[in-house]
């Protein structure tokens, strides 16, 4: 009972307090206009390299624009719960970590997938995308699903919150990568080997492909293997990042660096 | 000579600490790095590799806009953190040219952008480096980089009343690269982004640098558009500067706490 309250009402709370400084002139800017000049950038270069057609970006683009929120706000997680001096708080707690982490997680997924259904709807539109009227059901389950393993991803970076302080510029570097192995603007084929094979691990990629197909009229159940390899991605960098903030909970305390890293 | 002095020191002040900053110079390097990457990657996916030394510039470009950008954004909100605003605002030198330094610094650190997208597509992607007119090469880059810090000076000023500077500037990063053709020719743009493009210093300068380095254009004309536009945006940045100072004073907003 204890830990469910931890995970629900913990996790709420952890996310409202992400909204004391993410007000409207912070989230309208950051998280639902600028994926849209993201979309329309890659669909440019994309016309103007003659490569693939827009609809390639705009599901690319929005799908991986779910790390940013995801990304960032679970390492905000950690990062602003040092800035305002409760981390050390938090830890000394006896809450069991799981719920406690989950429940900032949860919140984060869903804002993460809002923000690329909007990003696709909304780009969508602007460049005369058709999504046929049955794909948007099993592509909501794929957005969910692209959510929750960037999620996984943040709680890695969260995680190294523990003992790197500029959380962001790792945030930074994850995002990049994303942008380039998860093939949401080169396609997959057109990577080098080594790069392709880190794309197979990378999380996004599977859940763009889905979403790609089922944007071209395959049904759910032609999608469901990458669907699956999606959330097991997800699934295992949730569990580094847990396994990771539970070993760098354990080194802050030997080191005493809790406050300093 | 008093402001000239104040500029120099100023300048040479903010670009040793943004040198110090770990976030800052990742950001300036890494970011147009892979930015560039992936447009190499589409471009000779497209087949257009006697493209590659244009998107590697534009991305150079990209990284000293983003550099300039963050560093407006934060100019008013880091003084603010560490209380410095009110002592700045109330010496008398004039406020302008305490800011002017940070965002003219702040573009000189772009410069690793450059450097940076250069070596990558050299040592990665066999992208040639020759320019063709290295003198006005040479002239393009400072040109460039000093009408991008004035353009951020500009953004500074406004930035004084508003506590989340930071968001705005994260927005405009997207649009000013699509706009001024960083990596996508305006042409391909609709037709009314074409004038909004010539007010803005990233448009000229990525021209100048490119046409010296490809041999194309005319490098001189806009190098001079980029001093030009400069020099309009240093006139517009003192009134707005003033206005938005008088403006913080007079509604006490100046702390924003």
């Amino acid at each position: 009972m204890t830990s469910l309250r931890v995970f629900f009402v913990g996790g709420l709370t952890s996310y409202r307090a992400l909204f004391y400084w993410l007000t409207p002139w912070v989230y309208v800017p950051s998280l639902l206009v600028a994926p849209i000049f993201q979309i329309l950038l890659f669909v440019y270069i994309g016309r103007s390299a003659g490569l693939e057609s827009d609809e390639f970006y705009v599901i690319g683009n929005a799908l991986q624009y779910a790390a940013i929120p995801c990304v960032f706000a679970m390492g905000f997680a950690i990062g602003g719960e040092r800035y305002q001096k409760t981390l050390g708080s938090i830890l000394v707690s006896p809450a069991r970590r799981l719920p406690l982490f989950l429940g900032r997680a949860v919140p984060v997924m869903l804002n993460g997938a809002f923000v690329a259904a909007f990003s696709l709807a909304v780009g969508g539109f602007l460049l005369g995308i058709d999504l046929p009227a049955s794909a948007l059901a099993p592509l909501a389950l794929v957005v969910l699903v692209c959510a929750i393993s960037c999620t996984g991803l943040g709680l890695i970076n969260g995680a190294l919150g523990l003992r790197v302080r500029e959380n962001a510029v790792l945030a930074n570097i994850m995002f990049g990568l994303l942008l380039i192995f998860t093939g949401a603007n080169v396609p997959l084929d057109q990577l080098p080997g080594w790069m392709r094979a880190i794309s197979e691990v990378t999380p996004l990629t599977h859940g763009i492909e889905a979403a790609r197909l089922l944007a071209d009229g395959a049904s759910l159940g032609s999608v469901d293997h990458l669907i699956g390899q999606e959330l097991l991605v997800g699934f295992a960098y949730g569990l580094v990042g847990y396994g990771l903030l539970r070993f760098l909970e354990w080194q802050s305390r030997v080191h005493a660096t809790l406050e300093t890293a | 000579m008093r402001i000239v002095r104040l500029v120099w020191t100023g300048w040479k002040f903010h670009a040793k600490s943004l040198t110090l900053s770990g976030f800052y110079l990742l950001t300036a390097a890494i970011q147009p790095v892979i930015f560039a990457s992936i447009a190499f990657f589409m471009f000779k996916a497209g087949a257009r590799e006697g493209t590659l030394l244009y998107v590697s510039l534009g991305a150079g470009l990209m990284g000293i806009w983003s550099a300039t950008l963050f560093a407006s954004g934060g100019a008013i909100q880091w003084q603010r953190w560490q209380g410095t605003l009110e002592l700045s605002i109330a010496s008398p030198a004039p406020f302008l040219f305490v800011l002017l330094p940070m965002t003219l610094a702040s573009a000189t650190i772009g410069l690793y952008s450059l450097i940076g997208t250069l070596l990558w597509g050299r040592l990665l992607f066999a992208v040639p480096f020759e320019v063709a007119d290295p003198l006005l090469f040479v002239a393009a880059v400072p040109a460039t980089v000093m009408g991008l810090g004035l353009l951020g000076l500009v953004m500074a000023s406004t930035f004084i009343l508003w506590r989340n500077a930071n968001a705005l500037s994260n927005l405009l990063e997207y649009p000013i690269w699509l706009v001024t053709g960083l990596l996508v020719p305006i042409s391909l743009l609709p037709g009314w982004v074409a004038p909004l493009s010539w007010v803005l210093a990233p448009t000229w300068g990525v021209r100048a640098i490119r046409d010296a380095a490809l041999g194309t254009g005319e490098p001189l004309a806009a190098i001079g558009m980029c001093l030009a536009l400069g020099a309009a945006y240093l006139a517009i940045g003192s009134l707005t500067v003033r206005y938005f100072e008088n403006l913080a004073r007079d509604r006490a907003t100046l702390s924003l706490t």
